[in-house]
């Protein structure tokens, strides 16, 4: 790195102690990198340093003054060693930053306007928000559907962000259900308690795995046939065994915990009320692969599941279940959290190793694959919470007992975030193969009218169903076979007074305002198909031209983007259109 | 870099369109395509660049890979079959080039008509009259008289990054800022380029394939409608002002340098100045 260059702009006091306080913060916290040339982005090589405290940085200077001023990123820049136009390309990247000053006093209420909190109407809460002297801005889902419409409040001032719907009382939708394998600890044990987890069987498992030895663990998670829940669907025993016969260089376990598809809760519910789970999970799939750096990568709208993973994290690394030889299994290995700052593109799995190392959440071309090339250019085993909690009872029960639930190409069981016009939102879990119709009337059936329209199925990414797919079961291989997806467990339903066309449109303007920006095909394709919806919209009718165009450029998102965003950008709204939800005929 | 497999590499063997290519490993696809006589677009791609694989005008179909992938960057392997002049390939490339043209502003970017006209892209058919779509417009930047930056002809294909930063100039006073379709080149804060950490190498000029970073010269010629590349001259000299001995392209029209270049391929530059070599020429003409 050369000398860096700082315009004449200086850090307040406060900015300077905020970011003086992360770095110390994390200084102890934090697991300890080498100082190596190894940092490798898109096939650039960086010197690490100490780039990768960029975002912390960040957030302080954010949280301090309710900005990132010039004279906040000239203060990181010197600290960090990193260029100062780097570093502001790096704070507009994300919505919870801003880079002018703020022309209003106080906290942000950010507001999801995002199917599930468009059909409870956000309208209402914004005003309720605004009636009180609160500044809102709106933005995509935050991952409170169920209580949809949502809302989070970004602190600031040194004070510290909070969702006002956590004060509330959690009970599961299902609580006392004894079939309940993933959940079964939620609103059971104290999330706040190492003693009460382990009082419900925590702990014995990581102890087992310690036992059995990598190899077996290895050899326990593919017989198991378990596969990620993140949206891809990968098989875990692959990947893990992938990272594991990497050798010589340092490896990362990182639970993907960025949560923003919308229509996504579990990641969530799983964090705030069974955090201990996340961390014996991963401290696993540390002795597994080999990996002695863990990592969470927690979307930063999250503030209860962020404390709570914390509290976790203290509480395990005192009790010598973190840290070196946890837990008495020869294996050293702990875990630090990074928070994300507002980009659903960060939840793909490269745009999120960029994140986390300082750069701009821009995804990396594949291969290399991140068993090879993950976290700093090393090898690294990326998996969502969901399929984490999974190997805990893989490894106590074993693979045989695990495949006792659900299909033989989809063992186990899946958790579904139940929103929109059903009886009881929330989330659920059933054995893989439960049609869409029973969950829906495990759910309380469809609300509202009770009529049912449609069904959101994995997100914004997903596709949508109709009333004929009620048997459909809920298997990877049946929804594939359907041409819809699981994705991340969205269930969103719609009863026949929503207006479909804005649900679609506002999924067209969801990726419009997410897509990174990097390709072509995303970043214009998405902005063209948004345009397109809108003058659909306005016109009442899609005239034949327009209606081809959108395959057109679907075809190209799909053919030519580079990540999963652009992949599946037009996929909702190509599903709406063929089942009719949204004017398709001119008029 | 041409892909030719010398005695002493390994060589690797992929089918283009039909035809065996032999590469060195660790060639691109792209590379046997040009060694296979194939024209493929590239946009984002250089040959003194580190390849960034964003503009996906230069994708191919590879058989076994569900998405088409991008020659510039893909390795070519042992036994890859790729295709080319697919309608998947074609359409991916047209909808590229369309996309561009829909967004911002390619009449200077010569290098594209050819290809826009070759895939039938037309970027006029996303808006109406009625239903203007979304433009980068943006007002030129003009803020020395050494180079102007007009990102309303920005296509974001990263290579004045790149020449900035890691593939050249290690400076970083530029970078991708903002995000999706608001995604811009940007210093700090936007401040001017004097304000920044920019040394006035030229190098971000020197790659920029669309004419949305220009000599000032050229910008000033092409605002009285005098610019005129056929009545140029381009002469090679070595760079007199130290001792590294710098390749310079001099440009001249009606008598004057109107611009400086330096061929990508030369062992000592690969295409890359410093202020002097690469302005000091204006110093010339008594400016
Ligand atoms: C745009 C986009 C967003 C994603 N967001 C998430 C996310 O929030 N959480 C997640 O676990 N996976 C997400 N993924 C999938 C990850 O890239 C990756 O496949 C996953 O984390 C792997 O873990 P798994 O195998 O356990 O599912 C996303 C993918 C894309 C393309
Ligand atoms: S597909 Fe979209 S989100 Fe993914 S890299 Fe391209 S522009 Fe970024
Ligand atoms: S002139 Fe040189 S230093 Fe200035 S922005 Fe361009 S490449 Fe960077
Ligand atoms: S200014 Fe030129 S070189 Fe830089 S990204 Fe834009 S088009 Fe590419
Ligand atoms: S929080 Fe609004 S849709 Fe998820
Ligand atoms: S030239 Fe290959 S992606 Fe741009």
């Amino acid at each position: 790195m050369t000398d860096i260059y700082l315009g004449a702009d200086r850090a307040t006091d406060a900015e300077a102690a905020a970011v003086d306080e992360a770095l110390r913060d994390r200084g102890v916290d934090a697991v300890v990198q080498p100082e190596t040339e190894r940092l490798y982005t898109s096939g650039r090589s960086r010197r690490l340093e100490r780039r990768h405290y960029l975002l912390p940085a960040l957030h302080a200077l954010q949280n301090a003054v309710g900005w990132i001023s010039p004279g906040g990123i000239n203060y990181v820049a010197e600290v960090l060693g990193v260029p100062p136009a780097e570093a502001f390309g790096v704070a507009t990247f994300y919505d919870l930053f801003r880079t002018e000053p703020p022309d209003h006093d106080g906290d942000t209420f950010h507001v999801c306007v995002d199917a599930a909190c468009q059909i409870a109407g956000y309208d209402d809460l914004v005003a309720s928000v605004r009636a009180s002297g609160g500044h809102v801005h709106l933005g995509s889902c935050l991952g409170q559907c169920e209580r949809a419409p949502a809302l989070f409040v970004q602190g600031t001032g040194g004070r510290p962000d909070y969702v006002p719907a956590d004060a509330e009382p959690f009970e599961l939708p299902q609580a006392g259900d004894p079939s309940l394998r993933l959940l079964r600890r939620i609103g059971v044990a104290d999330p706040e308690s190492l003693e009460s987890y382990r009082a419900h069987g925590g702990y014995e498992a990581l102890q087992r795995a310690g036992e059995m030895g990598a190899d077996a663990v290895l050899e326990a998670v593919a017989a198991s046939g378990l596969s990620g829940r993140g949206g891809a669907a990968f098989p875990t025993g692959v990947k893990w065994r992938a990272v594991a016969a990497e050798t010589g260089r340092p490896k990362h376990v990182v639970a993907n915990c960025d949560e923003s598809e919308p229509g996504t809760f579990k990641d969530r519910i799983v964090m705030e009320h069974d955090p201990f789970a996340v961390i014996e999970s991963m401290t696993i799939a540390g002795l597994a692969t080999g990996a002695q750096n863990g990592w969470i990568y927690i979307r930063g709208e999250y503030p209860l599941a962020t404390a709570r993973l914390q509290g976790a994290i203290d509480a395990a690394r005192a009790a010598g279940l973190l840290g070196p030889d946890a837990a008495g299994t020869g294996h050293d290995f702990d875990i630090a959290i990074w928070r994300g700052a507002g980009a659903y593109i960060c939840g793909e799995e490269t745009a999120l190793f960029n994140s986390l190392e300082g750069f701009r959440g821009e995804p990396r071309n594949k291969p290399p694959f991140p068993t090879t090339h993950g976290l700093f250019g090393e090898p690294t085993a990326i998996n969502n919470p969901e399929t984490l909690l999974n190997v805990l009872d893989i490894i106590l029960d074993g693979p045989d007992d695990y495949r006792t639930r659900g299909t033989e190409r989809s063992p186990g069981t899946k958790l579904l975030c139940l929103s929109g016009q059903v009886g009881r939102p929330g989330l659920y879990e059933v054995p893989f193969g439960t049609t869409l119709g029973e969950l829906l009337e495990l759910a309380g059936g469809v609300a509202g009218t009770g009529e049912f329209q449609a069904v959101l199925m994995g997100g914004a990414a997903g596709s949508f169903v109709g009333p004929d797919s009620l048997d459909l079961p809920l298997t990877l291989e049946d929804t594939r076979a359907a041409g819809t997806t699981l994705g991340s467990g969205v269930v969103m339903a719609f009863d026949s007074s929503v207006d479909m066309t804005d649900v679609v449109v506002r999924i067209a303007e969801f990726f419009r305002d997410e897509s990174c920006g990097q390709c072509v095909p995303c970043r214009v394709g998405a902005v063209r198909q948004h345009e397109t919806l809108v003058q659909m919209q306005k016109r009442g009718s899609l005239s034949p031209s327009r209606r081809a165009l959108i395959d057109e450029m679907a075809e190209v998102m799909v053919d030519a983007s580079i990540c999963g965003l652009g992949h599946t950008a037009a996929s909702a709204v190509r599903s709406a259109l063929s089942l009719g939800l949204i004017a398709s005929a001119p008029s | 870099m041409t892909g030719a497999a010398t005695m002493t590499e390994t060589a690797v063997t992929i089918t283009v369109d039909g035809q065996p290519v032999e590469v060195a490993e660790g060639s691109t696809i792209h590379a046997a395509c040009v060694q296979a006589g194939i024209d493929t677009p590239t946009l984002c791609w250089a040959e003194n660049l580190t390849p960034v694989n964003v503009c996906r005008v230069c994708v191919v179909e590879l058989e076994g890979s569900r998405a088409l992938v991008p020659s510039c960057s893909r390795p070519a392997e042992e036994g890859m079959v790729v295709q080319t002049d697919t309608p998947r390939v074609r359409h991916s490339r047209r909808m590229v080039l369309e996309f561009l043209g829909s967004g911002v502003d390619l009449s200077q970017a010569e290098d594209l008509h050819d290809w826009m006209e070759a895939y039938g892209a037309d970027p006029d058919r996303y808006s109406d009259e009625e239903h203007p779509v979304e433009r980068v417009d943006e007002p030129v930047k003009v803020q020395d008289e050494l180079y102007i930056r007009d990102y309303s002809k920005c296509v974001l294909c990263y290579k004045c990054v790149e020449a900035c930063g890691d593939d050249a100039q290690h400076t970083f006073a530029i970078a991708v800022a903002g995000r999706g379709f608001d995604a811009r080149i940007s210093t700090e804060f936007d401040v001017t380029l004097p304000d920044s950490a920019c040394v006035y190498c030229g190098n971000c000029v020197g790659v920029c394939p669309t004419g949305a970073l220009q000599f000032k010269t050229e910008y000033d010629l092409r605002e009285v409608g005098e610019w005129r590349p056929e009545d140029q001259t381009v002469t090679r000299t070595v760079c007199s002002y130290c001792g590294v001995g710098c390749n310079l392209e001099l440009h001249v029209q009606d008598e004057r340098i109107v611009k400086v270049t330096s061929p990508s391929d030369h062992s000592v530059t690969s295409g890359h100045l410093c202020i002097k070599g690469r302005f000091g020429w204006q110093y010339v003409h008594g400016e």
